[in-house]
């Protein structure tokens, strides 16, 4: 070794010492450096196409008009909006019927849809903008898997929805039963009928600036 | 009792269970290091631009799909719509370019310095051994794009393989999974890519080990005043080699933001058609003296050996060379043929680049004449006399 002093001793300067300081700021400004290079690295990280995605969910190409007329009373169709399956299904009198049962109302959590998870022209007995049709998003409010269709419990005909990954259950209003792992309804997409029989996704007349953003959770 | 000055108080103090960090301290922090100038740097320089490579490669892959009809548009995807992708991938393809300069740097250094001569032949040999895991990592990164050059590159390369008397063209089916370049070669060609980079630093542990062992050289040894003092590793060269990594860093991002037409080649650009060759093939500019070495011999299978032959030059270069002298600079003779093989090597980088031509082909045999001259004429020539009049002397 050397004769010098101990590099890590101040050599009897006043603190803190020219050491110190350019010590602290090499760490402060590496330190900032990799910050600066880890945006990058986490932005990449939102995957291809989020621009486009983010495009997408900004402009009105999310607008899709859904031709009815081939469904009979019963009948349900499901198609791909924003990526999300929509459920339609044109209900028997006997669903219409029963969403108005005190009885059925009481098994629920949320039956007068207090919660926002429809635009208001859908805050119903129905959950419609039109009692004859259910207009569904099939994703369980629990953990995102996709509801079957199935009758609640004592309600045979009745329609309803069942998630089938943690046994959550819906009426045929998409309105969760007390006690289901879901916390919330299913969510209802805007939309408005252009003709009797044909539906225009994506665009909600009693709310022009309804958004899926808006509601308490997909 | 007080801990000696320049010793961590936390190894005083936490005794037997912090013991592992006396490795820790012996080999980094209180590592003596020879008095050794800017060029012992370099190494410093390789394993930040290998971190980088490795984080960019990891990011890379996870957008990239190895499939013939989806890759280039997966790369197209990388460069357009992931957020950044272009610049993560164009820190991976500027880091080739900078890890295979600052590596040819070193090895020029380990020429100049003696570093390959005993006792480090070790350290020599995982080099090496180093270079040739990069360039055939480079090799099968460059094909994943699957552009007009990754396709041809790749199809110059495999036709090279099956040159090869007997075996070549089981061996290529054997490395390719089938007789052409399709969806397995690729597959195989990322996988290939993605794994050597974690031998690589496999390699790179065993490189540093076999240094440690023995220590750097000391250039100044056969200089008239040699000076034989130590000093720690830290602070002294941490520092040196923060600042040579500085340096190594601005220049790598003055060619991704500033020079990015460096990097990349126009005819990748455009996805592979297995029915067009590109008018002009050239390969990355460090492998272009190994591919001026194929052009520069008239036989297929020649060329191949030549090239071969020319890095197994390298390899016996600690027997090749057995004076006790290191310093080239001290070494007149020796000094004469490694200015010789540096100049033979840039002129065989520019000969590969350059459109083949009667001109580049003939200086390109100059130069390989001169490689060889300098590792079997000039060099063992020095090291006989030099040893000869030492013998004398004593």
């Amino acid at each position: 070794m050397s004769t010098e002093p101990p590099f890590d001793k101040d050599n009897g300067t006043t603190p803190p010492s020219r050491r110190k300081i350019l010590t602290a700021s090499t760490i402060a400004l590496g330190g900032a450096g990799a910050c600066a290079l880890a945006a990058p690295f986490l932005e990449s990280l939102e995957g291809p196409g989020a621009d486009l995605r983010k495009a997408e969910s900004d402009d009105k190409a999310a607008i899709v008009e859904v031709d009815l007329s081939d469904l009979k009373r019963g009948d349900h169709k499901q198609i791909k909006w924003k990526n999300w399956p929509v459920f339609i299904q044109y209900r028997t009198k006997d669903m219409i019927a029963a969403l108005k049962e005190p009885a059925l109302k009481a098994l629920l959590r949320d039956p007068d849809s207090k919660i926002r998870q429809q635009p208001k022209d859908a805050v119903n007995d129905y959950r419609s903008i039109n009692p004859d049709y259910a207009i569904l998003i099939g994703i369980c409010t629990h953990l995102g898997c996709i509801p079957n269709f199935r009758d609640v419990k004592g309600y045979a005909h009745k329609g309803g929805f069942f998630c089938p990954c943690h046994g959550s259950q819906f009426d045929n209003a998409g309105r969760v039963l007390k006690d289901m792992p879901a916390p919330y309804n299913l969510p209802v997409p805007p939309a408005r009928f252009i003709k009797p029989t044909i539906l225009r996704l994506g665009e909600s007349a009693a709310e022009p600036h309804f958004s899926m953003n808006d509601i308490q959770q997909i | 009792m007080s801990p000696p000055p320049h010793k961590p108080d936390l190894e005083h103090q936490s005794g037997q269970r912090l013991s592992f960090l006396y490795s820790f301290y012996k080999h980094f922090s209180h590592y003596p290091m020879p008095p050794v100038n800017w060029f012992w740097c370099l190494g410093a320089c390789l394993l930040a631009a290998l971190g980088l490579m490795m984080l960019s490669g990891l990011f890379l892959a996870i957008n990239y799909v190895p499939d013939t009809h989806q890759a280039f548009q997966a790369i197209v995807t990388i460069e357009r719509h992931v957020p950044s992708g272009w610049l993560i991938r164009a820190i991976h393809m500027a880091g080739a370019t900078m890890i295979f300069a600052a590596l040819y740097l070193h090895i020029g250094r380990g020429l100049w310095y003696g570093s390959y001569k005993a006792p480090r032949e070790f350290v020599w040999l995982t080099g090496l051994l180093l270079m040739a895991l990069f360039m055939v990592t480079a090799f099968a990164g460059y094909v994943l794009p699957w552009g007009q050059m990754s396709y041809w590159g790749a199809t110059v390369i495999t036709h090279a393989i099956e040159s090869i008397p007997f075996i070549g063209k089981p061996l290529l089916n054997f490395l390719l999974g089938g007789p052409e370049l399709g969806d397995i070669a690729l597959r195989r060609f990322f996988i290939l890519h993605f794994t050597l980079g974690f031998v690589a630093v496999a390699i790179i542990a065993l490189h540093i080990l076999c240094l440690h062992a023995v220590g750097p050289t000391n250039p100044t040894l056969d200089s008239p005043q040699p000076k034989r003092v130590t000093r720690p590793f830290h602070p002294f060269y941490t520092i040196k080699d923060n600042i040579a990594v500085c340096v190594f860093l601005i220049i790598y991002t003055i060619l991704i933001f500033y020079l990015p037409h460096l990097i990349e080649k126009q005819a990748n650009l455009l996805p592979a058609n297995s029915l067009k060759t590109p008018d002009t093939i050239s390969p990355e500019w460090y492998l272009a003296p190994f591919f001026a070495m194929l052009r520069a011999v008239p036989s297929q299978l020649g060329g191949l050996a030549i090239a071969f032959a020319s890095l197994l030059m390298l390899f016996a270069l600690p027997w090749l060379d057995r004076s006790p002298k290191h310093n080239a600079t001290y070494r007149p003779l020796v000094r004469l043929g490694w200015i010789l093989f540096f100049t033979a090597f840039l002129t065989l980088i520019v000969a590969g680049l350059e459109p083949p031509s009667t001109w580049w082909i003939w200086l390109s045999r100059v130069a390989l004449l001169i490689w060889f001259s300098v590792f079997l004429v000039i060099l063992p020539y020095a090291s006989f006399r030099e040893r000869h009049s030492k013998g004398e002397k004593s």
